[in-house]
């Protein structure tokens, strides 16, 4: 007989650098198929939500103003930590019902993503920039920056590769993001944080939330302080009121209806151009 | 001679504080929670509370200009916002003050006697006082020669505070204390003490150029100290905690502390003050929230 007692984990949320549980105290419980309880996880509330949109604002400005080649290094240290906790994640997507080999799939996809968005952190610009012909003595040129704050409610399914599928372009571009982790799929999400505060990744930048979508969903589309909201999902009704929620201060929305981020269009700098906004200069020359 | 003076206490005796009951006190009040029509009365009243203050080295007459039509109308979009105390600058601005807030029944209140150090003459600051009173200035804000009270002579700060309260002539004289630079609550209430007696009207903690500023257990000490004084006296001083109150939660907070030491004759902004900017903004978001239940963006509020 196993004489030790067993260290269960307790899975945090991730707010500004710092692992919280929710400010609210409130949590529900994760069952694996057959009804067994996995863990207790957090049910972040709307303070929660703004507690992280303040942690991001502050984060967002330093984030961009560090070189795109730093950015580039920190998004490729996270890859290398998550190389070493791969089984970890494995593991935790088997727990949340994917077969062995198909965890083992999605971890290998999800690192080599980081990697792939890694690269692009100081390429997309060049792609992006350009010089435009105008009638006059003006020098003038166009290139993206970073939209801001951006929340993201994730879709249900592929809860690894698709929350780095979802983020990644928004953080490769400059944002910072607060994340609403699937319900029934949070563990490799909540572990994914503490994969980012090994990986110089400054506190804030990445927030990650675990909780009820329905209770949300408002709430990271009307923040006023939140430039762009990602919605993965393709629930009518939601997207109206995220639409509606978001005009109040004219939010970009991105939706994103697929489930299967293995696919190769996925693989795109598109994806960072969606969270950008393109900012021209009109500067004078002498003829 | 010595009955003239028996109703002033012996400063060298020391009013004891405990400091473990202060903060688990503060700990204590901060568990009160205030919401709804509550809250917004809190907030409303907090905003009415607040001297708006600019005390920058880069200070322009554009800047200080800026900052009152702000105390006049904190919000463009809503004139129902209540407009603040008071507002607070250097010497030499408070004329283009003065003109700016003119009829708007908001008072001008005025930094002197070498603020932030207070190292200087008596004479200089006398005359820095009677300048800014001259100028126009309807509240006068100084600072205490913490050198001089660090070293014991307590008598030194009770003439100057007493001085300095003559030069005032009609103007209100708040004295700070500047509690980051004292050490321990015991020297809180002493120099709280030493002020009340020498003829404050308004005790404030900090000038907001060191850390740590206003801090809750030291507004607590300050308050309890006013409570005595008036047990003692009759007479109504009034209180400001100033420096690193940013948000409406910790104002609400400082209120909350108010209301049970001090009672409702304390929760106005005759008797009690807010020194901050940028509180301002985070009320002005918070009311907002509250009557349109969305979180606001600093971008949408001036920056002043």
């Amino acid at each position: 007989m196993n004489k030790r007692l067993e260290v269960k984990k307790t899975y945090k949320m991730y707010i500004g650098g710092a692992f919280p549980r929710s400010e609210s105290e409130r949590y529900y419980s994760l069952k694996d198929k057959n009804g067994n309880q996995i863990a207790n996880i957090c049910r972040a509330s709307r303070k929660d939500f703004r507690n992280s949109v303040v942690a991001a604002r502050k984060a967002q400005s330093g984030w961009a103003s560090r070189t795109a080649y730093n950015r580039s290094q920190i998004l490729y240290r996270i890859a290398e930590m998550m190389e070493g906790r791969a089984s970890q994640l494995a593991e935790e997507l088997v727990l949340e019902g994917l077969s062995s080999k198909k965890a083992v799939e999605e971890v290998n996809e999800a690192i080599d993503r980081v990697v792939y968005f890694a690269g692009w952190c100081d390429k997309f610009q060049q792609i992006f920039s350009t010089v435009n012909p105008v009638a006059g003595s003006y020098f003038n040129f166009s290139v993206p920056k970073p939209t801001g704050v951006v929340s993201v409610i994730m879709p249900e399914k592929s809860s690894l590769l698709g929350l780095l599928q979802l983020i990644l372009p928004a953080i490769a571009g400059g944002n910072s993001v607060i994340v609403l982790l699937p319900q029934n799929n949070p563990l490799a999400g909540l572990t994914f944080a503490e994969i980012l505060h090994t990986s110089d990744m400054p506190g804030g930048v990445i927030n990650i939330l675990s909780g009820f979508r329905e209770e949300l969903l408002e709430q990271f589309a009307s923040h006023m302080d939140v430039n762009a909201v990602i919605y993965g999902g393709s629930d009518t009704e939601s997207l109206k009121l995220i639409q509606e929620q978001a005009s109040k201060n004219v939010k970009h929305v991105v939706v994103e209806t697929s489930n299967n981020f293995f696919d190769e269009s996925f693989k795109n700098p598109y994806c960072i151009l969606d969270l950008q906004e393109i900012k021209t200069t009109w500067h004078p020359v002498g003829i | 001679m010595k009955k003239e003076i028996s109703n002033i206490p012996d400063f060298t005796k020391t009013v004891p504080i405990d400091q473990v009951n202060v903060e688990e006190r503060v700990a204590k009040l901060n568990t009160r929670s205030i919401k709804k029509e509550s809250k917004m009365f809190a907030l409303k009243l907090a905003m009415q509370m607040i001297d708006l203050t600019t005390l920058e080295g880069s200070d322009s007459p554009g800047r200080v200009k800026q900052l009152c039509h702000k105390a006049m109308r904190p919000y463009s979009s809503d004139a129902d916002i209540p407009k603040v105390a008071a507002v607070c600058v250097y010497p030499t601005y408070v004329r283009i003050a003065r003109e700016t807030l003119k009829g708007s029944g908001i008072n001008v209140a005025s930094v002197a006697t070498s603020f932030p150090s207070g190292w200087a003459p008596l004479k200089t600051k006398l005359e820095e006082v009677r300048y800014c009173v001259e100028e126009g200035a309807d509240e006068i804000d100084m600072v205490i020669s913490r050198g001089e009270f660090l070293k014991g002579n307590f008598s030194y700060i009770f003439d100057e505070v007493a001085a300095v309260k003559e030069a005032c002539g009609p103007a209100h004289l708040k004295v700070i204390l500047e509690t980051g630079e004292l050490q321990t609550l015991d020297n809180v209430r002493k120099a709280s003490d030493i002020a009340m007696y020498a003829g404050a009207d308004f005790i404030k903690t900090s000038t907001g150029k060191i850390s740590p500023a206003a801090t809750q257990p030291v507004t607590l000490v300050m308050l309890e100290a006013i409570r005595d004084f008036y047990y003692k006296t009759g007479v109504k001083i009034g209180m400001k905690p100033a420096g690193g109150i940013r948000d409406s939660k910790t104002a609400l907070r400082y209120l909350v502390m108010v209301r049970e030491t001090l009672g409702n004759d304390w929760m106005n902004p005759d008797m009690f003050r807010f020194g901050a900017s940028s509180l301002a903004n985070d009320l002005l978001m918070q009311i907002i929230k509250q009557q349109t239940g969305v979180y606001q963006s600093a971008d949408y509020f001036s920056k002043d």
